[in-house]
């Protein structure tokens, strides 16, 4: 029998400490929607998505309500479109993006995931259209997101790709500059993009994933920081130990939906991402982890350490929780969906190089950082470059999503609203990285990558 | 799809009630599971600092109403009793204390 303790320890997760359920993130396979006419390919596609994602919503609503856990978002990630427009002779796929955009409008969920290409060893036709075609398709539609994987651990790094991208990046920034260029805030360049991701922006569904799966990615920050609050002074192997039993509770709960939702929706079961996922709410934030850990700021000398801790208690006590753990797993450090994260930027404890540094430690990368607007386009690539080879050569994800906010300077402040939050623009090295960038070609794999 | 979910799950809730103590919140929330042909399992109640407390573990087996219309029902009366009254699926507590 449950103790009256255990029970309200779950409803004070929930109520007080903003236990939630991220997101349910249905994954489709659009393979079998290819065409060579473009327009019959988009037909396809969105009676696919709208057929299976028909009752994701309801679905997701009911949960919630009968678990008495918020759910927060209902999503969709699709196949890789670049995979599935290639087979036309269409060279604008924005017109598969409206198709998208048009689906998740109809299914009810906020964004869809899938507007991607994987490049990380080179470009087949349906690639280079795909990310020639990401800046009008970011400003043209709504709930669509992009991501393009430009180097894993196994292929090296794709320069010639990064540098394409951040002109993609500028590109978009100025499309949408009306709107904060919010357009780049759903754009992700990866290294090891993991297939079955359920957060955005980088979602999508890969090629060895079923027809049909439901996916789902947990949240907690605020349970992880109260936690580590009631821990008091307990050394650092002892607040690892809290950690990871706090994250076992909270994983356990994405496993539960997850698998009611498959049930119900009558789809596999994917896996659980058991990352901590922050959101603007005050309380709800991994820098006030940090901080409550015993850092004057996040940023200061130690963060690095700190996250590592976290970081790595998370996975050991989210991976017990549940029998398929997957997507990106780890703390997220997005700085403008983060509220601790803004004021370390906004007090001068965080730059970009220190959250260069944590991503080494974090489970994705440099994330939702505003750049000023008149940033080369090469110090972009080269950033993108630097983030890519903490990934590649350190064996895991890693992803910039950065927003070179036009007309806006050091100090500014850009606002998306919602989930994405706002964000100080954060000063950038302004020594130049040309020369280099221009070099182009591919960084090779390195030498751990020939372990097989 | 209803009648799969019905076979494979459980139909007990937790069902919390929080608040000031006073007069008749027990009989107020009792009063409803009894209309709706709710069984209750067990009761739990203690008072933390000046809150009263209360967990109430029911079985909806032969209920007249689904969990979110029942739930609706307890709101509203925890709005006149003026407490906090929610109502759980058991498998989110089952899943999160027990392995």
């Amino acid at each position: 029998m449950l103790t009256i303790e255990e029970i309200l320890e779950t409803i004070k997760m929930v109520q007080e400490e903003k236990l939630d359920i991220r997101t349910i993130t249905m994954g489709i396979s659009l393979r079998d929607c290819a065409d060579a006419d473009h327009q019959k390919a988009c037909r396809k596609i969105y009676d696919k998505i709208t057929r299976l994602a028909g009752p994701l919503v309801k679905t997701g609503e009911d949960i919630a309500r009968e678990y008495g856990l918020p759910i927060v978002n209902k999503r969709i990630s699709v196949t890789p479109i670049a995979l599935v427009a290639e087979a036309s002779s269409e060279e604008d796929y924005c017109k598969y993006a409206a198709t998208l955009d048009r689906a998740a409008a109809e299914v009810g969920v906020n964004f869809i995931g899938g507007f991607s290409a994987l490049v990380h060893k080179g470009f087949t036709v349906g690639d280079t259209r795909l990310i020639r075609s990401i800046p009008g398709a970011l400003s043209s539609t709504e709930r669509v997101c992009a991501s393009v994987n430009v180097a894993t651990s196994r292929a090296g790094i794709n320069m010639d790709a990064i540098t394409m991208l951040s002109r993609v990046i500028k590109e978009t920034a100025e499309l949408t500059a009306a709107q904060d260029s919010i357009g780049c805030a759903k754009l992700v360049v990866f290294a090891n993009v993991p297939e079955d991701n359920p957060f955005m922006a980088g979602a999508f569904h890969g090629v060895g994933e079923p027809d049909c799966v439901i996916n789902t990615g947990v949240s907690g920050p605020g349970v992880v920081k109260s936690a580590i609050k009631r821990a008091g002074s307990a050394d650092l192997g002892a607040l690892s130990e809290t950690i990871k039993k706090t994250a076992f509770k909270i994983t356990r709960m994405g496993e539960l939906v997850g698998r009611t939702a498959a049930r119900r929706l009558n789809v596999p079961f994917g896996i659980v991402d058991l990352s901590l996922a922050p959101t603007p709410a005050v309380g709800d934030s991994v820098a006030e982890i940090l901080e409550e850990m015993g850092l004057e700021r996040c940023g200061a000398p130690g963060s690095t350490a700190a996250l590592a801790l976290l970081n790595d208690a998370v996975k050991k006590g989210g991976a017990m929780a549940s029998s398929y753990v997957g997507g990106l797993s780890g703390a997220f450090i997005p700085v403008s969906e983060d509220s601790g994260m803004i004021n370390a930027v906004n007090e001068g404890a965080l730059t970009i190089e220190k959250l260069e540094a944590m991503t080494a430690v974090c489970s994705v990368g440099l994330d939702m950082i505003a750049i000023p607007g008149d940033t080369a386009d090469e110090t972009i690539a080269a950033i993108i470059a630097d983030e890519a080879a903490i990934g590649v050569f350190n064996h895991k994800t890693t992803a910039v999503r950065i927003i070179p906010a036009v007309g806006k300077k050091v100090g500014d402040q850009v606002e998306f609203g919602g989930l994405l939050g706002r964000a100080p623009v954060m000063a950038v090295n302004g020594f130049s990285s040309e020369k280099f960038v221009h070099r182009g070609g591919r960084i090779p794999a390195p030498i751990h990558s020939l372990r097989n | 799809m209803v009648s799969q979910k019905s076979k494979t799950e459980s139909n007990r809730i937790v069902i919390s009630v929080i608040g000031p103590d006073r007069v008749g919140i027990i009989a107020g929330v009792t009063a409803i599971l009894a209309e709706n042909s709710v069984n209750i399992l067990d009761i739990n109640q203690t008072v933390m600092q000046e809150f009263f407390v209360m967990v109430l573990v029911a079985d909806m087996a032969g209920a007249k109403v689904d969990l979110v219309k029942l739930k609706d029902l307890l709101a509203l009366k925890g709005d006149q009793l003026q407490v906090r009254i929610d109502a759980q699926h058991e498998d989110v507590f089952n899943y999160m204390h027990r392995i």
